[in-house]
C-alpha cells in the first residue's frame, strides 16, 4: 500500500469574532475609506432587507428571501469584483448586485412579480431560483471568456444545499478540465430550507469538493467581510491572469427564514441563532472601525438615516411602477414572434385591455 | 452533383455555418475524434480545431447548461446529444432556463443555440435509444422544435436553426440517416423555421407526418396512385412553432386528413394538430381525422420494435376508410 493522493483545506480569518486582526491584513484593509465603504454597504443591505420583509408582510411584495447575517459574503463579492467581471448569483446577492449596478428598485420589481427586475445588469445574470443550475452556466460563460482570450472571469454563488445537485459538481468538473476563469462561492449559510448542513453530505468541508475536480477549495469565514473580499480577490485575480479556477466556502449562518414563506422555528433548534448571532458581520467590523477611532454612534445613527432614507426612493420607486402591458408576457418569448402566435397575443391583449379598461 | 444521406447533410451544413460564422461552436460527447456515434460531425476536429470542436465530459446536463452560458456570451453553440433518451438529464437546463432566459430577461439576455439529437425506433439500438418523445418539447413555450426528413431538409433547416436567436431542438430521425440520398447543393440557403413542406400535392385525402414516418407516408401514398388515389402530403418539419394555416389549407381542400407519427398516441403532438384541425376546420371535413400513431406503451427492444411502428398497409387502410365517407 502507499499513499498516492493527500488534501488540505485552509480556513481564512482576518477580522475575528472579538474584532481583532487574526491574519495578515491585505493592503485594501489598511485604507479606512476602504473599510467603511464595506461597513456602509452591509449595513445598506440589512436595511433593504428588513424593510422587504414589512413589505411583504403588509401584502406589497411577494415572497423575499432574505440575506440577515449574510451580508459580509456578498459585500465582500461585490468589491473584490471588477465592473467587466461576471456575476452569476443565485437569489440572496443583493449588496454584490447593488454594487454592481442594479438599482435596488429592480430587486423589488423582482420579488414583486414584474419580469422587469430583471432588465439591468449587462452581461451579469439574473437570478436563478432552479438550486444549483447556475453554476453551468457560470462555466459555459467562462468558456466563452477562454475562447475570445479576454482576461475576465466570472463569479458564481448558490448556497450549500445547490452542493448536492449533479449540476454543482458538473461544474466544477468542467471548470478542472477545461480550466476555466471561474470562482465558485458557497453561501454556507448552515441551512437548505429545514435541512441542516450536516444532512447535505457527510463531508468534513465542502471546500474539498473541488479537489475531486482537480483544484483548490478553501473555507472563509463568512461573518469576516475582510477575509471574504480578500480571498474572492486572490481566486478572481488567478481566474483571470491563469485561468485556474476556486472554490470558497463561506461559513456563515442564516440568520432569518428561509424565506418569508418558512419559519425557522418549526426546525431550528432554540438558542443556536442567538449563539451564532455573536459571530455576526456587521457588529464585528463596527466594533474594528471604533476601536479605529474613524466609527461612532453619531456616525452611526446618520448612516442607518442614509440607509433607510436610499431604501424608502427604491420602495416609492417600486410601488410608482405601472405593471407592464399583458402583452409583455409573449413579447419577448421569441426574438421574432412566429406567426403562429399572433392570435394568441391578441387575446392576451384583449385580456388586459379588459382588466385595465 | 453527388448524392448524399441525410447525416451526410447534417455534417456538411456544420461544415458550412462553421466555416461562414467563427461564433459557432459544436459541443458534446464523443464529437471530436470519433465524429459523433453517427458520425454527423466527422472531419470537423480536423478543419475546425479542438476550440471549436468539444468533446465534453459524459453528462448531458452540464451540455445542456455549458451551451446556454456560451449562448448568453454572444456564441452560437450547436450541442449533439446521443441520443433523444439522453436528452432527460438535460430537460431543467432547457425547459428553465434556455426556454425562458429571453422572456425573463425581456429581451436582455438570450439563448441563440441549437440541441441535436437522433430520435426514434427502427435500428435495433440498445434500450432507451429508441425514444420518440417531441411533444415534451413541443409543450415548452421559448423552444422550436424541428425535425427534418430528408438529406436537403436536413441542410436547409438545420442552417436555419443554426442562424435563429432563439433555442431549437433539432430532432434527426436516426432510421432516416443513411436511407434515401439527395442531391444537396452547399449553397447555405437555409429553409424556413414555422413552415411545413408540401412533399406531394392531392385532392382526395391529406397526410399528416414527420420524421421517419415520412418513408411509409411516402410509399402508401405511391401504392394508393395507383388506385387512382390522389393523396397530398404534409411534412410538418417544424413541430413547434406549427404551421397551422398550410394544413388547414390542405384539409379545406381535401376535406379528410389523417395523422402518422411514430411518438405514442396520447399526448402527442397528433393530438394537438387533430384537435386544431376540428376546433378550425369542422365544416370541411368529410371524415373523422384518423391518427396513427406508435402504441401508449415502452419502446419494445428490437425484437419487437417493428410492430411498434405504423405500418405502410395501416395509412393505405385508412386512407381507404376516410374515402369510404361521402
Amino acid at each position: 500500500m502507499k499513499i498516492i493522493a493527500r488534501f488540505e483545506i485552509s480556513y481564512y480569518q482576518i477580522l475575528n469574532e472579538t474584532s481583532e486582526i487574526v491574519g495578515t491584513l491585505p493592503s485594501f484593509a489598511k485604507d479606512n475609506e476602504h473599510l467603511l465603504r464595506l461597513y456602509r454597504i452591509m449595513v445598506l443591505n440589512r436595511v433593504f432587507d428588513t424593510k422587504a420583509i414589512a413589505l411583504q408582510r403588509t401584502g406589497r411584495l411577494g415572497t423575499y428571501p432574505s440575506s440577515l447575517g449574510q451580508e459580509a459574503v456578498f459585500t465582500g463579492i461585490g468589491d473584490a469584483m471588477l465592473k467587466n467581471d461576471i456575476l452569476v448569483p443565485y437569489y440572496r446577492d443583493y449588496a454584490a448586485m447593488w454594487m454592481r449596478g442594479i438599482p435596488l428598485s429592480d430587486i423589488l420589481l423582482f420579488w414583486g412579480g414584474d419580469e422587469r427586475g430583471n432588465l439591468q445588469g449587462g452581461e451579469d445574470l439574473p437570478f436563478s431560483v432552479p438550486v444549483g443550475s447556475q453554476g453551468l452556466h457560470a462555466a459555459g460563460i467562462a468558456t466563452a471568456l477562454k475562447i475570445r482570450q479576454e482576461k475576465r472571469a466570472v463569479l458564481t454563488t448558490c448556497g450549500e444545499g445547490a452542493t448536492s445537485q449533479g449540476d454543482f459538481y458538473e461544474a466544477l468538473n468542467i471548470a478542472g478540465i477545461w480550466k476555466l476563469p471561474i470562482v465558485f462561492v458557497i453561501n454556507n449559510n448552515q441551512w437548505a430550507i429545514s435541512v441542516p448542513r450536516s444532512q447535505q453530505t457527510a463531508a468534513a468541508t465542502l471546500a474539498q469538493k473541488a479537489i475531486a475536480a482537480g483544484f483548490q477549495g478553501e473555507q472563509v469565514d463568512g461573518n469576516d467581510v475582510l477575509a471574504v473580499r480578500e480571498r474572492v480577490d486572490v481566486a478572481l485575480t488567478k481566474a483571470r491572469e491563469e485561468n485556474i479556477p476556486t472554490l470558497l466556502e463561506m461559513i456563515c449562518y442564516r440568520q432569518c427564514d428561509h424565506t418569508t414563506a418558512d419559519e425557522a422555528t418549526r426546525y431550528e433548534p432554540k438558542g443556536v441563532r442567538d449563539l451564532e448571532w455573536k459571530k455576526e458581520p456587521i457588529m464585528r467590523l463596527r466594533r474594528y472601525l471604533e476601536n479605529l477611532k474613524i466609527w461612532n454612534q453619531i456616525l452611526e445613527e446618520q448612516l442607518q438615516k442614509e440607509c433607510t432614507a436610499e431604501v424608502e426612493k427604491a420602495v416609492q420607486a417600486y410601488l410608482a411602477t405601472k405593471p407592464a402591458p399583458a402583452s409583455d408576457m409573449i413579447d419577448y418569448l421569441y426574438a421574432k414572434l412566429p406567426h403562429t402566435l399572433f392570435e394568441q397575443r391578441e387575446q392576451i391583449k384583449q385580456v388586459g385591455d379588459q382588466c385595465h379598461g | 452533383m453527388a448524392e448524399i444521406t441525410l447525416v451526410e447533410a447534417i455534417n456538411q451544413a456544420l461544415a458550412y455555418e462553421m466555416q461562414a460564422d467563427p461564433d459557432v461552436i459544436l459541443l458534446g460527447e464523443d464529437i471530436g475524434k470519433d465524429g459523433g456515434v453517427f458520425r454527423a460531425t466527422v472531419g470537423l476536429l480536423e478543419k475546425f480545431g479542438e476550440e471549436r470542436v468539444r468533446d465534453t465530459p459524459l453528462a448531458e446536463s452540464m451540455i445542456a447548461g455549458l451551451a446556454i452560458g456560451m449562448a448568453m456570451q454572444g456564441l452560437k453553440p450547436v450541442a449533439e446529444f446521443q441520443f433523444m433518451g439522453f436528452t432527460y438529464p438535460a430537460l431543467d437546463q432547457i425547459i428553465n432556463h434556455a426556454a425562458r432566459m429571453r422572456n425573463r430577461t425581456r429581451g436582455r439576455l438570450s439563448c441563440p443555440l441549437v440541441f441535436r439529437a437522433p430520435f426514434g425506433c427502427g435500428i435495433h439500438a440498445p434500450e432507451h435509444h429508441s425514444e420518440s418523445t417531441e411533444a415534451i418539447y413541443a409543450h415548452i413555450p421559448g423552444l422550436r422544435v424541428v425535425i427534418p426528413s430528408s438529406p436537403q431538409r436536413a441542410y436547409g433547416l438545420l442552417l436555419s436553426a443554426i442562424r435563429d436567436p432563439d433555442p431549437v431542438i433539432f430532432l434527426e430521425p436516426a432510421r432516416l440517416y443513411r436511407w434515401a440520398k439527395q442531391e444537396v447543393p452547399d449553397d447555405g440557403k437555409g429553409l424556413p423555421l414555422d413552415r411545413a413542406f408540401i412533399l406531394q400535392s392531392g385532392e382526395d385525402v391529406t397526410l399528416i407526418s414527420w420524421g421517419a414516418m415520412i418513408k411509409e407516408t411516402l410509399s402508401a401514398a405511391q401504392k394508393l396512385k395507383k388506385d387512382g388515389i390522389s393523396v397530398e402530403i404534409i411534412d410538418v418539419a417544424t413541430i413547434k412553432p406549427l404551421d397551422k394555416q398550410t394544413l388547414l389549407t390542405s384539409i379545406e381542400k381535401t376535406g379528410r386528413c389523417i395523422i402518422i407519427h411514430e411518438a405514442a398516441r396520447t399526448g402527442g403532438v397528433g393530438e394537438h394538430i387533430s384537435a386544431e384541425l376540428a376546433e378550425q376546420a369542422l365544416f370541411f371535413l368529410k371524415a373523422p381525422i384518423i391518427r396513427l400513431t406508435g402504441y401508449d406503451t415502452i419502446v419494445p427492444y428490437a425484437k419487437l420494435e417493428n410492430y411498434y411502428l405504423p405500418k405502410e398497409q395501416q395509412i393505405i387502410d385508412a386512407v381507404q376508410r376516410v374515402l369510404e365517407f361521402a
